[in-house]
């Protein structure tokens, strides 16, 4: 399950790096092409990034000085954050008895569940976001059932509001979250299950004690997953969220094709980049805290 | 003494039309070791499930003691049980692994600490208490898994394979660790196992399945000296097969040509068998000589050396008899006099005491 991981584990460093298959140069040899790739397709331009928001053109912090002094800016790095968290929670929530459901299943089970849980994946998110639209709208399918069934008298406002925008992106991202848990439900062996009931643990029980615990590495793995795509998120917030629910990456966008401020746009990015680093540290440092793990898998 | 019996009758499981256990009845006494032997395939396992409650037998009863638990959770059996790969929990500790079940039971915290450490004690791990399981050697976590089966003292404990991840000297110590243990304890065990010599030198009792069905049950020496059919006595321990053919009745005596010559005059009569019917002959490469082919013996099948291995404790003869049969295996004292080479002419002098004989249709 490590493949969901975004640090590389130092056990991976100590196997991988077995010279006795690879020599150390041909290890290197093979790395290069990446390295290069990342070089300059990642690295420079999150360098290029830094020093823009840090030169206009001569060194100044005004671009951060002003994401710290104006309010606004600061409420919607916020909501960013918690309408991120909210996605994560919603994802978690909804996708744990679907990767549960499917590590029990077999064969044709879980060939069909599997499908209708990647097929999703391969399909547009913007689709998927207009999907939504149809869904959520005034005069939208939802509204129209409700009012229909006589349960309403006037049309819900629905679209164009945060909990559309958290609806929305759980259901874009609940793949993300759904994989590692299910890879990570799957390794955890059949035998423990049977082994607390045989010890005198109900289902119940041996799910929050055994499974429930050994499966923290996929929670880590899957709430990493949709937390940080959900942060950077933008064709879903743009299309289901109203101008009340901006989010950071459509705060970005207006500052880089609509105002043409670079520089502020790209101290929004940084603070973004730092932030979601800082996070995703914290949160491994929670889980390894739990000992035990290392001897999963 | 925490055993107690276990009565298994017309018990029958299918899966998918495929029959696992054929109603298959089983009596197991109050703290005797029981092995279910049989190759992949034959059932056993279905049949450790079916007691553990995994899975609900399709007809039949299982109880223990007085108690039916044919269809009680597994959870709520209190059967104790070690399984194939341990199954410990990898997130706890020792300790807590063996707490597990006393948790469950609501122990008080002090019990539970002082059932832990004697559990502990039992299979020499006291110092171990705080490890995680993947910091244990596997005859470690062998000896935990036995620890946390019997904590909450079960009157019956079910054993799946235990030993087979193991090498084969850590192998033979744990079964006699296990077999003290189980003595002390007067638990009820029913241990699982392909391995014949495994379930021989454990069990009070040996009952061997195939395809389902219980073959044959009864201690290990019966198993070994008087097999009922050619499975058993293929499956256990070393048999050698010569066909042959009935010849005669002579007072309590069968008469039977062997193939590759000699006649040969079993004691008793064998229930259901007729003249001219082909039969095979048996018997284990300990109860047969080897003597040097320079006299015509009526009694015994002539052949040529084909391999010659030395065993440690005795020397192991391999016997090409005529064509088309299978060659055999004969056992000689490692100190013995008389010495065979490869090519040499030899005849081969079952002891008739020990000679058994099968119908043919049902030699495999």
């Amino acid at each position: 399950m490590e493949q969901f991981s975004l640090a590389i584990p130092d056990k991976a460093i100590a196997s991988g790096g077995s010279a006795k298959f690879l020599s150390r140069g041909a290890a290197v040899s093979l790395l290069l092409p990446l390295a290069f790739l990342l070089a300059i397709g990642f690295i420079y331009p999150l360098l290029q990034l830094a020093k823009i928001s840090l030169f206009n053109p001569e060194f100044s912090l005004d671009s951060y000085r002003r994401l710290a002094s104006e309010p606004l800016y600061l409420l919607v790095l916020l909501r960013t954050f918690l309408v991120a968290f909210c996605v994560m929670a919603l994802c978690l929530l909804g996708g744990y008895p679907v990767a549960f459901a499917m590590s029990r299943l077999k064969g044709r089970y879980a060939a069909l569940v599997a499908a209708c849980v990647l097929i999703p994946l391969w399909t547009s998110v913007l689709i998927r976001s207009y999907a939504w639209i149809v869904l959520l709208q005034r005069n939208g399918i939802i509204n129209s059932a409700l009012l229909d069934s006589g349960f309403i008298s006037e049309p819900l406002k629905l679209i164009y509001t945060e909990g559309a925008v958290v609806v929305a992106m759980a259901h874009v991202l609940m793949p993300f979250m759904i994989l590692p848990l299910f890879s990570t439900l799957r390794s955890i062996p059949k035998d423990l299950a049977h082994a607390a009931f045989n010890l005198g643990a109900g289902p119940f029980v041996a799910f929050v004690r055994i499974t429930l615990p050994l499966s923290t590495p996929g929670i880590f793995a899957g709430c990493v997953m949709t937390f940080i795509l959900a942060i950077g998120f933008y064709i879903t917030p743009t299309l289901v969220g109203g101008p009340g629910s901006m989010m950071i990456a459509t705060l970005i966008g207006q500052q880089t094709t609509v105002l043409l401020d670079w520089s502020f746009a790209a101290a929004l990015s940084t603070v973004l980049l730092v932030i979601t680093l800082a996070l995703v540290v914290v949160f491994r440092k929670v889980i390894s805290l739990n000992k035990g793990f290392n001897g999963v898998n | 003494m925490i055993g107690e019996k276990v009565a298994l009758r017309g018990l029958r499981k299918s899966y998918a039309g495929i029959t696992a256990v054929e109603r298959l009845s089983l009596d197991i006494e109050a703290g005797e070791f029981v092995s279910i032997l049989g190759p992949s395939g034959s059932g056993k396992t279905t049949l450790l499930t079916m007691i553990a409650g995994f899975e609900y037998p399709d007809e039949g009863t299982i109880s223990v003691g007085e108690r039916n638990i044919t269809r009680v959770v597994p959870n709520k059996r209190g059967i104790g049980m070690v399984f194939q790969r341990y199954a410990l929990f990898p997130h706890l500790t020792v300790a807590d692994n063996i707490a597990f079940p006393l948790k469950m039971r609501r122990q008080p915290g002090g019990d539970i600490k002082t059932n832990v450490a004697a559990a502990l004690e039992l299979v020499q791990l006291s110092n171990f208490a705080m490890r995680y399981p993947h910091e244990l050697s596997g005859g470690q976590q062998q000896r935990v898994a036995v620890a946390r089966a019997l904590v909450f003292r079960p009157p019956v404990l079910l054993m799946d394979e235990p030993l087979g991840a193991l090498d084969k000297k850590l192998r033979e110590s744990m079964q006699f660790e296990i077999k003290a243990l189980q003595q002390n304890l007067g638990v009820t065990v029913v241990y699982v196992t392909h391995d014949q010599e495994e379930a021989l030198t454990m069990s009070d009792r040996v009952a061997v399945m195939a395809g389902g069905n219980l073959v044959q049950i009864g201690s290990p020496r019966d198993l070994y000296e008087y097999p009922r059919n050619s499975f058993v006595a293929d499956f256990i321990g070393k048999m050698n097969f010569v066909p042959g053919r009935i010849v005669g009745f002579d007072k309590d005596e069968t008469v039977v040509r062997a193939s590759p010559g000699g006649l040969l005059r079993l004691k008793g009569s064998t229930a259901g068998a007729r003249l001219e019917q082909s039969v095979q002959l048996a018997f284990r490469p300990e109860r047969a000589r080897l003597v040097p082919k320079d006299q015509a013996r009526p009694d015994a099948f002539e052949g040529t050396v084909a391999a010659s291995m030395f065993v440690g404790s005795h020397q192991m003869y391999v016997i090409d008899l005529i064509e088309g049969t299978r060659p055999v295996h004969i056992q000689a004292e490692a100190g013995s006099a008389t010495r065979f080479s490869i090519g040499d002419k030899v005849d081969v002098m079952p002891d008739r005491a020990h000679l058994a004989v099968f119908p043919q249709a049902e030699v495999r």
